[in-house]
């Protein structure tokens, strides 16, 4: 796909071009800075939740500023519909992962996982197990799998994300999906790693290393195919039936930190 | 002082000028002399943060009986530096913005005694020089609004309920004043200051309750927010731009000084109620603001939002002072504070490209926008930096105060206090909530208003503004950026004017460098090295898109699912883009929709004509205000009845009335 003629469409602007560039650059910086192989992120210590929540954001607000760039009715729908998703899956993910770091006293990711892997019995709590059910429900939907999207279809009317970036073809596209895909193994693997830290390296040595990388695959991998197995299961929901589904996660996660707070 | 005294007279030599010149010399002199009063008084403001000094003056010549008195400490001189850094852009922005009747005489001399009354309000520091610099802020403004009265026919009905609101929020101050000044013998600050432990616990909480009232009417904090959306964007673009980033900061700082410093933090219960007014206002302001199609309407509850966040922050400060906590309330307050100048400096570049729009496509109105980037290309980048920072984006100033009141909020769960607990609680929640429904909301007003295709011809034929708009919007982007990139520039001046708020001493969590790292909780984020890494990578995507492609980009037609025909009306419009959002949330908005259609006469499966309205109207409004007005009415008519022009009954009635007083004196 690099390799092929880049098209754009007749009404669009810089912002066409550029938003790949800002999709990929976020979910690449978002992955530099999580602790997936190691509790020591390839750049630096910043891995805060906070700075990874608000950089699949912008990752999504540039998406959806795509959508709008060309002036088309479906580049309109798609954002519309990616940005109100994303409006009530984002705050789920943010309490969610606020549960988690209240037990742990920090919000800093790598923080979280050191002192889970120090306290095998917080992992089976309520309030874990609730903050999961909720990470689960705003992964699926923040990585437009089935029931909240479908990626595969080809009817413009049902697409979500896929309206959005209509517009992409060749080396623009291959940019888009990259940094998509990108996401996806990010928040599969931040998933198993908050929730079964076991496995990743507390110490920067190749051995561990190697180790790390392994058991992130492994628990990606097992991770990708329960989601895999919803997919299956389950057949996609209405547009308007979505924020019941997003509500819940809220609640849910709403929930785990309330439990976290009263079992403290 | 004397510089911050020279500040003030440029101002007022700004006001005089723009009075007494002829109208060629009179925008940019006054923009000049006015810019330059306000750059002076940020330099100061800047001085005051980093030797950390207090600077008072008083004159007995200038305000009867009581005369003025002034003091710049830490915490006004941060409320002095983001006013002053919006006033200049105003100033500036003025020259090529000021035409009819924004050019005229009444209107320029007000405008420079506004943006004099901003500078002077945080530095007032006796009850009568507050009293006096308030309500001149507020009549200054009030006056503003109706400018251009021609042009925009809701201005008057805005005015009436500003002036309404911001009558009755001065009248709480002043009685909550009132009440403190009763038995500390004298109007000073200090003298309040010294004798608050004085008054009885129920007197404390009564004043504070009024002066609560009356400063986050100001600040627009819900349910006391009705008139902001009204007159914000009725105002003439600068000065909308001074309303909604300095003079709401202005309702913040009443609340810091008077419960903070003067009142010395009261109970826990205080500041409960303000964080839940904040959480209240943040989350309405955010929602309203996705569903609003105009553009200025969108930002003013934008700011609602924001002003509910700063409060929030200070909110869990006071709460977490008061529970003994001081490193994590001094945390709070910091990022209370930060977000002020943040928001300052973003929302006021947002105003300001909001009128260089107006300016250029003759609306405001998102849905008959497009296709902007094209014709405004600066302005549109103005948009994108601003709204960014307002988003939230990491490397802008918004994400940097909202990790810190993230953390403030976080580390405050350690309180023993179980309703801080849930207060924090209800923070964390509303700060998650307005994240998502604010970046809808900037994705629709840059998507629409700036992407696509022009809806009308307006947006058509929009060209650039003048080079002095453009200058300073572009002055008011600097913040964002250096805030957002090496926040950490600013902790030693944002420690000042936090310790100064909160009346302690305890040293600030937060270590100096450019970075914010706060090491006691193991929290820190790097903007800088995210700079660099987000540039390395993006370059890489460049090269890879356009080295290997090797070509130029073809144009070609967008996919229209097979059909030829692609026409400006087909785009998504600002209502559809907020349509789900509305129907999810239809239960706090309450939107009305109406679909009329009408068939052809043949057959009713042929529509002729198609109507669909759609409005969201302010349901706090509706429900809560006109049913207020109509009883006051009511009263009023009722009252009429005993006044017949008779002048024998008013005789009676002066009679009656003195032997009342009479037999209760006596």
């Amino acid at each position: 796909m690099l390799t092929k003629e880049r098209l754009h469409a007749r009404h669009a602007s810089v912002v066409l071009p550029l938003a790949p560039m800002v999709i990929l650059a976020s979910s690449v910086m978002a992955v530099a800075i999580s602790p997936l192989v190691s509790t020591h992120p390839l750049l630096g210590s910043s891995a805060d939740i906070l700075v990874i929540v608000y950089l699949l954001l912008t990752g999504s607000a540039a998406a959806a500023l795509a959508g709008l760039d060309a002036g088309t009715a479906f580049g309109g729908m798609g954002s519309s519909r990616a940005m109100t998703i994303g409006a009530l899956a984002e705050p789920a993910l943010l309490v969610a992962v606020i549960a988690l770091s209240i037990q742990s006293g920090t919000s800093n990711l790598p923080g979280i996982m050191v002192s889970t892997l120090a306290h095998p019995d917080w992992v089976l709590g309520p309030s874990r197990l609730l903050a999961l059910g909720a990470l689960l429900i705003v992964v699926i939907a923040e990585t437009g799998r089935i029931p909240v999207d479908n990626p595969s279809t080809h009817l413009e009317l049902t697409m979500v994300h896929e309206a959005m970036i209509l517009e992409y073809a060749g080396p623009e596209l291959a940019l888009v999906s990259l940094g998509e895909a990108m996401r996806l193994g990010l928040l599969f693997s931040l998933l198993a790693n908050l929730f079964v830290p076991w496995g990743i390296a507390t110490h920067p040595t190749a051995a561990s290393i190697v180790l790390g990388t392994a058991f992130l695959a492994l628990k990606a991998v097992l991770v990708a195919l329960g989601v895999a197995l919803i997919e299956v299961r389950s057949a996609k929901l209405r547009l308007f039936r979505l924020p019941e589904l997003l509500a819940g996660g809220f609640v849910l996660s709403v929930l785990a930190v309330v439990t976290g707070l009263v079992t403290r | 002082m004397a510089v911050f005294l020279a500040a003030l007279s440029l101002c007022i030599a700004a006001a005089l000028s723009a009075a007494a010149l002829p109208r060629q010399w009179r925008v940019p002199v006054s923009a000049f002399l006015g810019s330059l009063g306000c750059l002076l008084a940020f330099g100061v403001a800047m001085s005051i943060l980093i030797t950390g000094d207090v600077v008072t003056f008083h004159s007995a010549q200038v305000l009867p009986l009581t005369g003025l008195s002034l003091t710049l400490d830490p915490l006004g001189a941060w409320f002095v530096l983001a006013s002053s850094f919006v006033g200049v852009a105003a100033c500036v922005y003025n020259v090529g913005y000021a035409k009819g009747a924004m050019a005229s005489r009444t209107a320029l001399t007000l405008f420079m005694v506004f943006v004099l009354t901003l500078l002077a309000v945080p530095a007032a520091s006796s009850v009568m020089s507050l009293m006096f610099c308030w309500e001149l802020m507020a009549l200054s403004s009030l006056l503003l609004i109706l400018t251009d009265q021609s042009r925009h026919p809701d201005a008057r009905s805005a005015a009436l309920w500003y002036g309404a609101m911001t009558q009755a929020g001065a009248a709480a101050i002043l009685l909550g004043l009132l009440v403190m000044t009763s038995n500390a013998g004298g109007q000073n600050f200090a003298d309040l200051s010294a004798h608050a432990a004085a008054l009885s616990p129920v007197m404390r909480s009564f004043a504070f309750a009024l002066i609560l009232l009356g400063f986050s009417s100001k600040a627009g904090a819900v349910p006391l927010h009705v008139w902001l959306p009204k007159a914000h964007p009725e105002a003439p673009s600068p000065v909308s731009a001074l309303m909604s980033s300095s003079m709401v900061a202005m309702g913040v700082y009443g609340i810091i000084r008077v419960g903070d410093d003067l009142l010395h933090g009261g109970t826990v219960w205080w500041w409960i109620a303000v964080a839940l007014l904040g959480v209240v206002s943040a989350f309405y302001g955010a929602l309203h603001a996705t569903t609003s199609t105009d553009l200025k309407r969108l930002l003013a509850y934008s700011t609602i939002d924001i002003v509910g966040l700063v409060l929030i922050g200070v909110g869990a400060a006071g709460a977490l002072n008061d529970s003994g906590q001081h490193a994590v309330a001094h945390l709070a307050m910091t990022a209370a504070l930060l977000l002020v100048v943040a928001h300052a400096a973003f929302k006021g570049a947002l105003f300001l490209a909001a009128g260089a729009v107006e300016r250029a496509s003759g609306t405001r109105d998102l849905d008959l926008l497009g296709g902007l980037i094209h014709s405004m290309p600066l302005t549109a980048l103005v948009v994108v930096i601003s709204a960014g920072a307002i988003m939230a984006v990491p490397t802008l100033s918004g994400f940097s105060s909202e990790w810190l009141l993230l953390q403030g909020l976080l580390h405050g769960f350690d309180v023993s206090s179980t309703p801080t607990v849930i207060v924090m609680l209800l923070g964390v929640i509303a700060l998650a909530l307005t994240g998502g429904l604010t970046a809808v909301a900037f994705v629709k007003a840059f998507g629409i208003g700036f992407l696509g295709q022009a809806r009308s011809p307006g947006a058509l034929g929009a060209r650039e503004v003048p080079t002095s708009m453009v200058l300073a919007m572009g002055w008011l982007v600097i913040p964002s950026v250096v805030i957002g990139v090496v926040p950490g520039l600013l902790v030693p001046l944002l420690n000042r004017a936090a310790a100064s708020a909160l009346d302690t001493a305890v040293s600030s969590p937060l270590a100096r460098g450019t970075d914010l790292v706060v090491a006691r909780f193991g929290g820190a984020i790097e903007p800088a090295a995210l700079v660099v890494g987000l540039v390395a990578v993006m370059l890489l995507a460049w090269v890879l898109n356009r080295g290997l492609a090797q070509r130029r980009a073809r144009r070609v037609d967008a996919w229209a699912c097979g059909r030829d025909l692609q026409t400006p009306r087909m785009q998504y419009t600002a209502t559809s883009f907020a349509e789900p959002l509305q129907r999810v949330f239809a239960d706090v908005l309450r939107p009305q929709t109406d679909v009329e259609v009408t068939h052809v006469a043949e057959s009713r499966y042929y529509e002729q004509s198609l109507m669909y309205e759609n409005r969201v109207v302010d349901v706090l409004e509706a429900r809560g205000y006109r049913p207020l007005i109509a009883a006051a009415l009511r009263v009023g008519r009722g009252a009429r009845r005993i006044q017949n022009g008779s002048i024998h009954r008013y005789l009676a009635f002066g009679f009656v009335a003195l032997l009342v007083i009479l037999v209760v004196v006596g």
